[in-house]
């Protein structure tokens, strides 16, 4: 990726001693923007130089020296003549020793600073943990690049002005920002999912992106408590993006899980998912990402959708929306529900919904319509069904809404 | 999230718009340039554009087969397009945020629509 021409075999190499040689540069100089700028360069110039000479004995080292080299030559045009002698000294680069350990943690934490907006925080962590280009970020985030550019640059900006420098979490530190670090990587995947129906070809893949470094974290956080929410969030990604080949059809079209063609899911994928979440689960309580990737796994369970395992999958459900208050929890539920109880029981349940947040949620008349649908009330699905295409947000979404309602309406009877 | 931030006008604004005084207009583009700047600045701008008049509008229709190309004949039309923001930001508050920062809500006349994007739920 960093680096266009370099083989893979460089680009995973240069990719892997990034963060590293980030941290071990942050530590001796404080001056987070200015490592990250020299990094950048160094990456770019590792990614000629590597394929040209092949890889370096000590790839982090080789990134310490090439970027300490460039922010030396950055101080050295900014400082007056009169102090160039003395700044001579230290034209050759220390050597490059790295720092013991692994600066993962920290830097996810800098770049996700509370103080940072989201889209920012996603930026800044595809450059400085991901060690993606400007340019290739904005591919995948499908933005010009000088909006990405500047996203970055701001964000490095603002964590100077709120005196943040990297440095070494503390325990409660770690706990309190890791779940906005796990979001982070969740909202990278998601972007990366969202466009697996889309431009494919022009788009940086967000998804295994998403994948590599979260796995990078779940390593990193080694003993840590917080290591089981970081391997949940693994799982999810690994049992969600087992399923893309099959969640779209030839034309493009959503297909839906009970229609996919199972023997299409990935399952080395899926084994290595439904495996960290039973570890996850065996080791404590879980969080709503581990949650979620259980609820995944029985459905990787079963080689039919009729073989489903509803009553495990709503018990998952009410555990889950017992301590996360998404939407998309809520009405996840509504058709496990719906499975276990019949679709009757379900819609008094959503009928029932009196929390203005998620009785408006733009995805509860597709809900209705499903339910209403499996209750054989035919001309209320395909109002829903309407309804639910109006208010979608994705394209591939309102086409399957109006394709749903459109069969309902020609094939089905009319009750 | 990417939304649009649609300004629409009409007669009745071009009017108003008329009788602003020269360091009011002024005052309108400066801040129309400002919120841009301050938006580039802040990695939410996507683009950024004022629209010529209507008048200066070509229809293109491929209804019969091939091109046609005609000035609008529509004049009973209330209401046009008289520019936009497209920003990508961290939510629908941020992007009605910045639409009550946009000159033309005096007039009450900005929309803000999401953009549709590729996801797709698949449960």
């Amino acid at each position: 990726m960093s680096g266009a021409g370099a083989g893979p075999a460089v680009v995973e190499a240069l990719r892997a001693a990034a963060p590293a040689a980030l941290g071990t540069l942050a530590r001796r100089h404080r001056d987070f923007g200015a490592c990250e700028d020299a990094l950048q360069e160094a990456l770019v110039a590792a990614s000629q130089t590597w394929a040209a000479d092949g890889l370096p004995t000590n790839p982090t080292g080789w990134l310490v020296t090439t970027a300490t080299r460039r922010l030396v030559e950055g101080l050295r045009r900014d400082t007056a003549r009169r102090r160039r002698e003395e700044l001579d000294a230290r034209r050759e680069p220390p050597p490059a020793e790295v720092a013991p350990g692994d600066d993962t943690v920290a830097l996810l934490l800098l770049c996700c600073h509370p103080a940072l907006r989201t889209p920012s925080q996603v930026a800044l962590t595809l450059r400085a943990v991901g060690g993606l280009t400007t340019a290739e970020i904005a591919r995948g985030l499908l933005l010009p690049e000088a909006t990405v550019a500047q996203r970055i640059s701001r964000a490095k900006a603002k964590l100077t002005e709120v005196g943040r420098t990297f440095a070494d979490p503390d325990d409660d530190e770690r706990r309190a920002r890791l779940p906005a670090v796990l979001a982070v990587l969740s909202l990278v995947f998601t972007e990366g999912h969202t466009a697996s129906a889309g431009d494919v070809l022009a788009r940086t893949d967000l998804t295994e992106e998403a994948i590599r470094l979260t796995r990078r974290l779940a390593d990193a956080l080694a003993d840590a408590p917080e290591r089981g929410e970081a391997l949940g969030l693994l799982a999810l990604m690994l049992l969600t993006d087992a399923r893309r080949a099959a969640r779209t059809g030839p034309d493009g079209r959503l297909v839906p899980l009970a229609e996919q063609d199972r023997t299409r899911w990935d399952a080395t994928r899926l084994a290595e998912g439904t495996a960290l979440v039973t570890e996850v689960l065996r080791e404590g309580v879980p969080g709503p990402y581990t949650v979620q990737a259980a609820i995944a796994a029985v459905h990787a369970e079963a080689g039919r959708a009729q073989d489903t395992d509803w009553p495990q999958v709503l018990a998952l459900y009410d555990t889950l929306v017992g301590f996360w208050p998404d939407p998309m929890a809520r009405l996840g539920r509504l058709v496990a529900l719906g499975e276990v109880r019949g679709p009757e029981a379900a819609l008094a349940a959503l009928d029932a919904l009196d929390e203005p947040g998620l009785r408006d949620h733009h995805r509860v008349p597709a809900v209705r319509g499903h339910l209403a649908e499996a209750a054989g009330r035919s001309d209320e699905a395909v109002a829903a069904y309407r309804e639910a295409a109006r208010r979608a947000l994705s394209d591939p979404e309102r086409a399957y809404l109006l394709d749903r309602a459109s069969r309902l309406r020609t094939a089905g009877p009319v009750t | 999230m990417k939304f649009m931030i649609l300004l629409h006008s009409n007669a009745h604004f071009a009017q108003r718009w008329e009788a602003l005084t020269p360091e009011q207009r002024t005052g309108f583009g400066a801040d129309h340039l400002a919120l841009t700047r301050e938006l580039a600045g802040s990695g939410e701008l996507v683009a950024s554009e004022g629209l010529a008049d209507p008048s200066l509008a070509r229809w293109v229709s491929t209804a019969e087969g091939s091109p046609v190309v005609a000035d609008g004949p529509f004049a009973e039309t209330k209401e046009h397009l008289a520019g936009f923001y497209l920003v990508d930001v961290a939510d629908a508050e941020r992007a009605e945020e910045i639409a009550a920062r946009v000159p033309d809500a005096v007039w009450g006349l900005v929309e803000v629509r999401p953009v549709l994007d590729m996801s797709g739920w698949d449960m």
